[in-house]
């Protein structure tokens, strides 16, 4: 089992404590493409949140790849992110005065891996996603497309065990929501777990399975 | 290591505005520091130059009158010192003497050499001890000897200075006549004008000075040369006990000070001492406030380019930046920043210190062997360079510490959301 929630719950505190989450049960297997879906403040991004370790959790159990998640330091929940985890995100957030080249690297610069090495890797992650000649361009001399496939070359380069993809088409045209989901489904193909919000509902027909969330509670 | 710095340029280079608006700051502090310890050193120097040749054990005591009643005397009596008092003086204070000498002095209206002249010339009565006394430096010939004195010749010691003044066609002093108030001396020797004082003495024998101008035993000064007297409770005590003496002697009161006035370079010398340390270590704290104002202007600048890239450490967290990674980051960037940006400041200042070196050494006064100078070595030395390297990594890491603890607390999630 790659994901697995128990009784998960998040309150928001603050002078109107929000109830965000109440009591999340979700299994998802190795290789899935899963689909969650729900209306604005439903929590599916509280969900995502945490299933990215980037907030954590009040009560349950998150685990993931057989680790248990849970109240780790800012340190190690650091370090899982960048080994475990790849996200792709609505607005890209590639870092604005590095190259493609530069971006997709990042995440290996913070393992340690030494710059030629990494430019090499990188170079061959922006090769997969069709942007070898893109390299040397900074992210404001893209198309939105190519932004977000240098944001999943990103995504990869660390053969993280998930995809989190947040609203990936959110920003896109038409078309370039189709190229970027056909990527997304060639990667599950080659036997990547991936998870997308969305609301979009001919998005979701796309995945595997479609997770509903409503007011904080899977239905 | 290198890794971090290669990421680090990568951010700052390309940001360059920020980098320079921000590194401007401490290169002016440094700049200035450097300058204010370059100026410091210069007078310093000056300080040290003009002090080389001055002996610092010799004190000088001179009548004046006196101030208070005593014995039944009034005051505002005038008190004169004679040729006994010398005696008198070594023979009370054996251990903290080791030489005292009674001098005379007149001045002359005027000293000529052809159709150069000299107005107000002080001439003072030598003796061979006189020039070890007053740390006198010859250029040239001899000083007063003892046949000067025994045989009451008419010759004279002059400074280089007046040499100039009289020998204004370079002819060799030495041996010349110069006509002293319609006297003829003889110049026998060549002392270094110390820029200080006295640049205008005339030294002649005691003795001879002292039959040409009816002196009698009166004497205008007594020199002594100290011994022993190294700390100042010393220099206070004796300068204490021989008031005491000399009032019995000549009566006046102790406690007198202005019967008798005496100069003490001992006291004065500490006095420099103290003025030196004050004046290196004022200019080092106008220095290090000048270079903090350049650091809470880095500081500030830190704080805003960190609050503009709250996004960016929100993408490099998400990633897997730990809040080390991001702190170090900061850190290395504000140090990266001064180091860069003092060294040039440096680099400016050293510039602008060899160029008032260059410029002020040039101001001097060639003698042959010796210089005399306003603005002795205005510059700054590798020590100086390497405390303010110091100062300028910790200058850097506090400046960027502030900035970077709020930068390493940024939330992935909030960051994001933008």
């Amino acid at each position: 089992m790659m994901i697995q929630l128990k009784g998960l719950h998040k309150t928001y505190k603050g002078a109107q404590p929000l109830h965000v989450l109440k009591g999340i049960d979700l299994e998802i297997k190795e290789g899935e493409f899963v689909a969650i879906m729900g209306a604005s403040g439903s929590g599916k991004s509280t969900l995502l949140n945490i299933l990215g370790i980037l907030d954590d959790y009040d009560e349950g159990e998150y685990t993931l790849n057989g680790t248990l998640i849970k109240d780790l330091s800012e340190t190690k929940a650091a370090g899982y992110r960048n080994r475990m985890i790849g996200f792709v995100f609505q607005s890209f957030n590639l870092i604005p005065y590095k190259d493609a080249l530069e971006n997709v690297a990042l995440p290996l610069f913070y393992q340690g891996v030494s710059r030629r090495k990494r430019n090499a890797i990188a170079m061959e992650y922006l090769d997969k996603v069709g942007l070898r000649d893109w390299a040397s361009h900074l992210p404001n001399e893209m198309s939105g497309g190519q932004k977000q496939r240098v944001a999943i070359a990103r995504a990869l380069i660390t053969h993280p065990q998930i995809i989190l993809a947040d609203e990936p088409t959110g920003a896109l045209d038409s078309k370039t929501t189709v190229e970027v989901m056909q990527l997304l489904k060639e990667l599950n193909q080659q036997g990547l777990t991936i998870i997308v919000v969305t609301h979009e509902a001919d998005v979701a027909a796309q995945t595997n399975r479609t997770i509903h969330i409503v007011d904080g509670q899977i239905v | 290591m290198i890794e971090i710095f290669r990421e680090i340029l990568g951010s700052l280079s390309r940001n360059k505005l920020r980098s320079i608006a921000t590194g401007f700051a401490v290169a002016c502090g440094i700049f200035l520091l450097i300058i204010l310890q370059g100026t410091s050193n210069g007078i310093i120097h000056t300080f040290e130059e003009a002090s080389a040749h001055f002996s610092f054990d010799a004190i000088r005591v001179f009548p004046g009158f006196t101030s208070k009643p005593y014995n039944g005397i009034e005051e505002g009596r005038r008190i004169k010192l004679d040729d006994t008092d010398s005696e008198v003086t070594l023979s009370n204070f054996p251990n903290e003497l080791s030489s005292v000498i009674a001098q005379i002095s007149h001045t002359a209206n005027a000293a000529s050499f052809g159709k150069n002249y000299l107005n107000n010339v002080s001439l003072q009565g030598a003796r061979p001890a006189t020039q070890d006394m007053e740390a006198i430096q010859l250029m040239e010939g001899r000083f007063i000897n003892k046949i000067d004195l025994d045989e009451q010749r008419k010759v004279i010691v002059i400074s280089d200075k007046n040499r100039e003044d009289l020998f204004k066609h370079g002819e060799r002093a030495i041996n010349q006549q110069v006509r002293i108030d319609g006297i003829t001396f003889t110049v026998v020797g060549i002392y270094k004008d110390d820029g200080m004082m006295s640049g205008n003495d005339f030294y002649a024998p005691f003795t001879t000075l002292k039959t040409i101008y009816g002196k009698g035993y009166d004497i205008d000064q007594l020199q002594l040369k100290s011994r022993n007297l190294d700390t100042e409770e010393k220099n206070d005590a004796f300068e204490r006990a021989f008031r005491k003496v000399m009032g019995a002697k000549h009566d006046f009161a102790p406690e007198d000070r202005s019967a008798l006035w005496i100069r003490n370079s001992a006291s004065e010398n500490a006095d420099m001492t103290k003025a030196k340390n004050i004046l290196h270590t004022s200019f080092w704290i106008l220095g290090l406030l000048t270079l903090l104002s350049g650091i809470v202007g880095v500081s500030n600048i830190m704080l805003i380019a960190v609050k503009e890239r709250t996004h960016e450490f929100g993408i490099r967290k998400a990633i897997g930046a730990t809040p080390w990674n991001i702190i170090s980051m900061v850190v290395l960037e504000s140090i990266v920043i001064t180091t860069i940006f003092g060294y040039i400041g440096m680099l400016l200042g050293v510039i602008f210190c060899e160029g008032m070196d260059y410029y002020y050494g040039n101001q001097t006064v060639d003698m042959g062997f010796f210089q005399s100078s306003i603005f002795v070595d205005p510059t700054v030395d590798i020590s100086t360079c390497i405390h303010a390297t110091i100062v300028m990594i910790i200058a850097g890491a506090l400046a960027g510490f502030f900035p970077a603890s709020k930068a390493a607390k940024v939330k992935p999630i909030e960051a994001l959301r933008g």
